[in-house]
């Protein structure tokens, strides 16, 4: 329980370590590529096939990781803090299967094909409206448990609909596709999708970290939070709106990636003294770095096609899982 | 500070908790809070810190409402200690107590010496300085009891709404706590405590507020607790004594049917 260290060399270092796992996947690859010399190119403006190779492939990749990880690892932090359960992770309230459900009906309807970014404006708008779905379920006054319950009934809802998708998918090769897709991966996406996806996810980050004293005195329950002059409606509908615009780009660019948001909080919480404002930041940069790590393994492991994301985390996260309860479990 | 109910009525369903309840709160008092299981208590210390609105009638604060006072400086103003203490992460004793300095400080601003301050003094009331570095799961209840009532104390607020702060308590600690909470409306503060302890309701609250089926059947100082009043509201006879000067009231039997008209 003395785990705990202080505050702001833990976010330097995490910080710094986000950095240097982005910076090894710009070298980690399938194409042989001296980064040096890419880097070079890149800079001096000359189009080599090793700056296109940096600029169009390998740099969206690294980015996308960071941010996304990022994005899990904040919103399953400030969920779990907001519904005092260690359990709870994006796909507690939702959005995530709104989103993943979004992007299907958009690749199931033929509109992928139409423009680029199709896929992923239809997994924010399937994001937005399942938050605006659990809100109208919710409404603004009740308790933790019908939130619960609420985001239950819709990522149940949403998931259902995604099988439906796939049941009635004319054509197998379809299904094959959406549920690849479905499975989370980071490979070949481009500049644009991150361009698309960074501005919904500052502004979910946003209204997350600032969460952090309200959480902070939700610890102690929601009379005492209300108490020290928190209202817990705007709270509530602050998270939910934060977490749809973070996990829904994230979703809607990568597809469905697990068991980050669950892990990183676990894995820092001692960190950080138990304290949820202060995990947020330090779990959302364990979040890129166990999503950006994740990401050089799956291209390390000679297995071609690569494991997808989704896979390679929730295979690496299940056993972190087991071995943080059984450590709960002796220390209990 | 004067916090006054008009009329407060709260119905949760078909039952009403308060049932059109009138009553003042000051500061510089130790007003003790009884009445059966049931009689209102906690609903009321609710209504008065914010935390449930009344279907009827209205608290005002030095004359304004909740909402013309505005929730940031009721929470400065008015302290709330909930009946049942529970933490729902492992955080430790200091940063709980710390928690009861978020109305004052600015978010994302570190705590002031002023923050400080009051987080030591009320480490040291509560005599949980000593526990300040263990996690709040591992202390017993009455630990974690005196814990939560430190946070509450670090608030220093002008009035202070505790739902049975004493119940947890071993003997020793039940009376330091009644001891400390009185000295601190000595200091200024009003304290408003919800008791079942009746002998330490008349030793060492200024006034005692009965309340039986959401109305206040009995206000005034200590000796308004009647034998009268104690067979009407709780239908139990009571032992009384004095001892070095100072009262004792002991519930004794169940109160003969006679005695409960």
């Amino acid at each position: 329980m003395s785990a705990e260290i202080r505050y702001r060399p833990l976010v330097a270092a995490l910080a710094a370590l986000t950095l240097a796992a982005a910076l090894v996947s710009l070298t980690v690859g399938y194409a042989r590529l001296d980064v040096a010399a890419a880097l070079a190119d890149a800079f001096a403006g000359r189009s080599t096939a090793a700056a296109v190779v940096l600029e169009q492939i390998r740099l969206p990749r690294a980015a996308l990781g960071a941010m996304v990880g990022f994005s899990l690892g904040l919103a399953g932090a400030a969920l779990q803090g907001l519904l005092r359960n260690p359990l709870a992770d994006p796909g507690v309230i939702g959005v995530s299967g709104g989103a993943a459900l979004g992007a299907v009906v958009v690749f199931y309807s033929g509109l992928a094909g139409a423009f680029a970014l199709a896929m992923p404006l239809g997994g924010v708008a399937g994001a937005v409206v399942a938050a605006l779905l659990l809100y109208a379920l919710v409404g603004r006054g009740a308790g933790t448990m019908t939130l619960i319950l609420a985001g239950v009934t819709v990522n149940s809802f949403a998931g259902a609909l995604t099988a439906l998708a796939l049941n009635l998918s004319p054509n197998p090769y379809a299904a094959y596709e959406i549920m690849f897709w479905l499975m989370g991966s980071l490979a070949d996406r481009s500049l644009p999708q991150l361009w698309l996806a960074l501005p919904l996810t500052v502004a979910g980050w946003a209204l997350l970290l600032t969460s952090a004293p309200a959480l902070d005195a939700l610890t102690l329950g929601e009379d005492t939070a209300a108490s020290l002059g928190f209202d817990l409606g705007r709270l509530r509908a602050q998270l939910v709106a934060g977490a749809a615009l973070a996990v829904g780009a994230a979703v809607a660019v990568t597809g469905a990636i697990g068991f980050v948001g669950l892990v990183a909080p676990h894995l820092l919480r001692p960190l950080v003294g138990n304290r949820p404002g202060r995990l947020l930041l330090v779990s959302g940069f364990g979040g890129a770095i166990v999503l950006l790590v994740a990401d050089i393994v799956v291209r390390l492991i000679p297995v071609h096609p690569e494991l997808k994301l989704g896979v390679a985390t929730a295979l690496i996260g299940a056993p972190l899982l087991y071995g943080l309860i059984d450590r709960m479990r002796r220390e209990a | 500070m004067r916090i006054a109910a008009r009329g407060l009525v709260v119905r949760f369903g078909e039952r009403a908790a308060l049932a059109g309840l009138d009553c003042d709160f000051v500061s510089g008092e130790l007003t003790g809070l009884i009445g059966p299981n049931g009689a209102g208590k906690t609903t009321l210390l609710r209504v008065l810190a914010g935390l449930q609105r009344a279907d009827a009638g209205e608290a005002r604060y030095d004359g304004l409402s909740a909402a013309e006072l505005g929730r940031a400086a009721l929470a400065r103003r008015v302290a709330y200690l909930a009946q049942s203490g529970l933490s729902h992460w492992p955080l430790r004793v200091d940063h709980v107590v710390a928690l009861g300095r978020l109305p004052h400080r600015r978010p994302f601003s570190p705590p002031s010496a002023a923050d400080r301050a009051a987080v030591e003094a009320a480490l040291a009331a509560a005599e949980v300085v000593e526990l300040r570095d263990r996690p709040i799961g591992t202390l017993s209840g009455g630990e974690r009891a005196r814990a939560l009532l430190a946070r509450a104390l670090a608030v220093e607020a002008d009035m202070l709404l505790a739902d049975e702060p004493v119940a947890a308590l071993d003997p020793l600690h039940q009376l330091r706590a009644m001891a400390l909470l009185r000295a601190a409306a000595r200091k200024g503060a009003g304290v408003v405590a919800v008791l079942h302890d009746l002998t330490l309701a008349t030793r060492f609250c200024d006034r005692l507020i009965v309340l039986a089926e959401g109305r206040v059947v009995a206000d005034g100082p200590p000796s308004a607790l009647t034998d009268a009043v104690l067979a009407e509201v709780y239908g139990v006879t009571a032992l009384r004594g004095e001892r070095d000067g100072e009262p004792f009231v002991v519930p004794w039997r169940a109160a003969p049917p006679a005695a409960c008209n």
